[in-house]
């Protein structure tokens, strides 16, 4: 056993398991230092987001319980009880371990299918356990794999890509119109969940300035405090239509709030600059006849619902490009753990031969009284010539030939056969 | 990349050919066209880097290749010895070469831009949208390309009066060439100023561009070949 998880995630375990089950940076690092005095693991790190709180680890090379006693450090380390804890913990070692990670953060694990959070997430739990000096060999290689994963399925696959809600749908196609969305403003009508949600979409992606309207101006300031936006006035829209490139309506209104006619004064006011509106109430906040005035982009709740259908479907469709992205690392990150583990092997041996030798040789040599030093210099390095010729082939080989290293799938037994020390005990 | 490495190598053919000639590939269809290529690939990789954006690469480089392998299958004339020499000539033929290419680069933008903002305002999304480039990109490109392509027109043209002067004594002579050269200029003008700041900005004025390179095609083509004397190629 070489690599261990332990952990829980939204699948696993419902809310009320998962909150008490998260680290905070500070529990984490804790976490980790624990494990490894403890001597559970050599190598940890903590990956807790709001769906998942994972272990990775690194078990030193006596345990084959680092699993079991892992378990009982996170009941312990959370104050939950054993029993609650196991319904919800799964344990994955070496090749699924790694094909676990690679999958969590190529976004394939997650609520929502190919969210791009994930990654920056994984980066920060690993930057954060490399720092605290947690990490090793081993599980530096593995994490650096894993962004290297993440980074692919999004380049190459449409997994992430495609916006799986009404708000990011929206934000998103603002984007394919303004390009980054830095230099631009956006003007949002109406403070309720929706309202909300857009903001958080829009602030995500770094819009320069938030607008906001309401017909309560106390419940839009606090908004307006919330995601540092500036609240003007309901109703002016000679002034308000001036300087948005956004704008996101959900209010509760029976009738529209803006027609077509002031949309048109707006637009020739602006120079036609170009305006995407969100119309997310219903019934409808704009005037859908608003679509046909030049350079106005009219999005209704039923063309941005039509968006997210369509990207969830092409996001499935993608699952099988990013598995396959995922395969690929896990093979590699397996091979080159195992020529790690073999070129390791050979040095052991050599090293050990080398000792048996000088023991071998001084011992027999004992009863040869007629050999003259230089003699017995001579034979001693004539031993270690023909060792060393021995040995040389398969270690070049085992460096050189990639093949050959994944043919041997099993170090552990060479290990055991060629370095125990059954015998002598 | 790969681009870049194709641009050195084709300067060098370029570099032979112009040295057998003594002057500037221009007097066959094949060297004018090759010139015509180069220059377009290189006002994009200038593009390119000026807008830190390569999203646009999918769509332009494939009509870039597309002028490389028209220019290869255009007659190749021998080299022969031609009257026009100097550097003043020189520039004269690059430049307008250059001109050309640009708004060549605008066109192929312009029409990037007018598919998209169709896609996007017909709300029946393919999935091509989320590839391509966004419109306010796409416009700031074609924008950069048509003021190269304007300021290398316009001395390029100069550099021709100042070459027919001193090869004939006379800033002037009718050539139906320069008419159409002086209507490309104002209509690029045109929409420089129209896309800029004016109801115009958008589709609008995407159209008016791809409309431009139609007249710049005619230039190309109906004057050179049938109206224009000196103009044979350019």
């Amino acid at each position: 056993m070489e690599i261990v998880l332990v952990g829980l995630n939204h699948r696993t375990a419902p809310v009320e398991v998962r909150e008490r089950v998260s680290y905070t940076a500070e529990q984490a690092s804790r976490a980790a230092s624990e494990l490894r005095s403890r001597g559970i693991l050599e190598e940890t790190l903590v990956l807790s987001t709001c769906n998942r709180s994972e272990v990775y680890g690194v078990p030193p090379e006596s345990s084959h319980e680092s699993a079991a006693g892992l378990s009982s450090f996170l009941s312990e380390f959370h104050k939950v009880q054993p029993d609650i804890l196991s319904v919800s913990l799964y344990h994955h070692y070496d090749r699924q371990a790694v094909r676990h990670l690679f999958r969590v953060s190529a976004g394939l694990d997650s609520m929502m299918l190919g969210e791009a959070e994930i990654l920056g997430q994984v980066r920060e739990a690993y930057k954060f356990a490399y720092e605290q000096g947690a990490t090793g060999p081993v599980l530096n290689r593995m994490f650096q794999a894993a962004l290297e994963v993440g980074k692919r399925v999004r380049s190459e696959t449409e997994l992430g890509t495609r916006p799986m809600s009404v708000a990011s749908a929206g934000v998103k196609l603002a984007e394919r119109i303004f390009g980054k969305l830095g230099q631009r403003t956006a003007l949002v009508l109406g403070a309720g969940t929706i309202s909300e949600q857009v903001m958080l979409q829009l602030r995500d992606r770094g819009i320069g300035q938030l607008l906001l309207m309401n017909r309560s101006r106390e419940r839009a300031e606090t908004l307006a405090t919330e995601f540092h936006g500036t609240v003007v006035p309901w109703g002016e829209w000679r002034d308000a239509l001036q300087s948005p490139d956004v704008i996101v309506s959900s209010v509760a209104a029976e009738e529209p709030i803006l027609e077509r006619a002031t949309l048109e004064q707006a637009m020739a006011a602006r120079g036609n600059r170009a305006l995407f509106i969100m119309d997310l109430g219903l019934p409808r906040n704009i005037e859908p006849a608003a679509a046909e005035i030049y350079n106005v982009y009219l999005y209704n709740l039923d063309d941005l619902g039509g968006i997210v259908q369509q990207s969830r479907a092409m996001r499935e469709n993608e699952i099988p490009r990013a598995e396959t992205i995922v395969d690929e690392h896990v093979g590699k990150f397996l091979s080159w753990q195992a020529s790690v583990e073999l070129v390791g092997l050979v040095d052991e041996l050599r090293a050990r031969l080398q000792h048996e030798r000088t023991a071998f040789v001084h011992e027999r040599m004992e009863t040869m009284k007629h050999l003259s030093a230089h003699d017995r210099q001579q034979m001693e390095t004539l031993m270690g010539e023909l060792l060393e010729k021995l040995l040389l082939e398969p270690a070049e080989r085992l460096r050189g030939e990639k093949e050959l290293r994944r043919k041997i799938q099993n170090v552990e037994a060479l290990r055991d056969l060629f370095l125990s020390n059954r015998e002598k005990q | 990349m790969l681009l870049g490495l194709g641009l050195v190598t084709h300067y060098f053919a370029l570099l032979e050919r112009s040295r057998g000639l003594h002057t500037v590939p221009y007097h066959d269809l094949y060297g004018s066209m090759s010139l015509f290529g180069w220059l377009l690939a290189l006002t994009y990789l200038a593009l390119e880097f000026y807008h830190q954006q390569r999203s646009v690469g999918a769509f332009a480089v494939p009509f870039i290749l597309a002028f490389f392998i028209t220019a290869h299958l255009a007659p190749a004339d021998r080299l022969s010895p031609t009257v026009a020499h100097g550097v003043v000539f020189a520039l004269h033929v690059t430049l307008s070469i250059l001109a050309y290419a640009a708004f060549a680069l605008s066109f192929v933008l312009s029409v990037i831009y007018l598919a998209e903002e169709r896609l996007l305002r017909s709300r029946k999304l393919s999935n091509v949208v989320w590839r391509l480039p966004s419109l306010e990109l796409l416009e700031r490109m074609s924008h950069s390309s048509v003021l190269v392509g304007v300021i290398s027109i316009a001395i390029g043209t100069v550099l021709g009066f100042i070459w027919v002067d001193r090869l004939t004594g006379q800033y002037w002579f009718y050539d139906p060439k320069y008419v159409i050269t002086l209507v490309v200029l104002f209509l690029y003008l045109l929409y420089f100023q129209l896309a800029r700041s004016t109801a115009w900005r958008g589709a609008r004025a995407s159209k008016l561009c791809v409309f431009n390179f139609f007249v710049v095609v005619m230039s190309f083509t109906v004057v050179n070949l049938y109206l224009s004397h000196s103009h044979r190629y350019f």
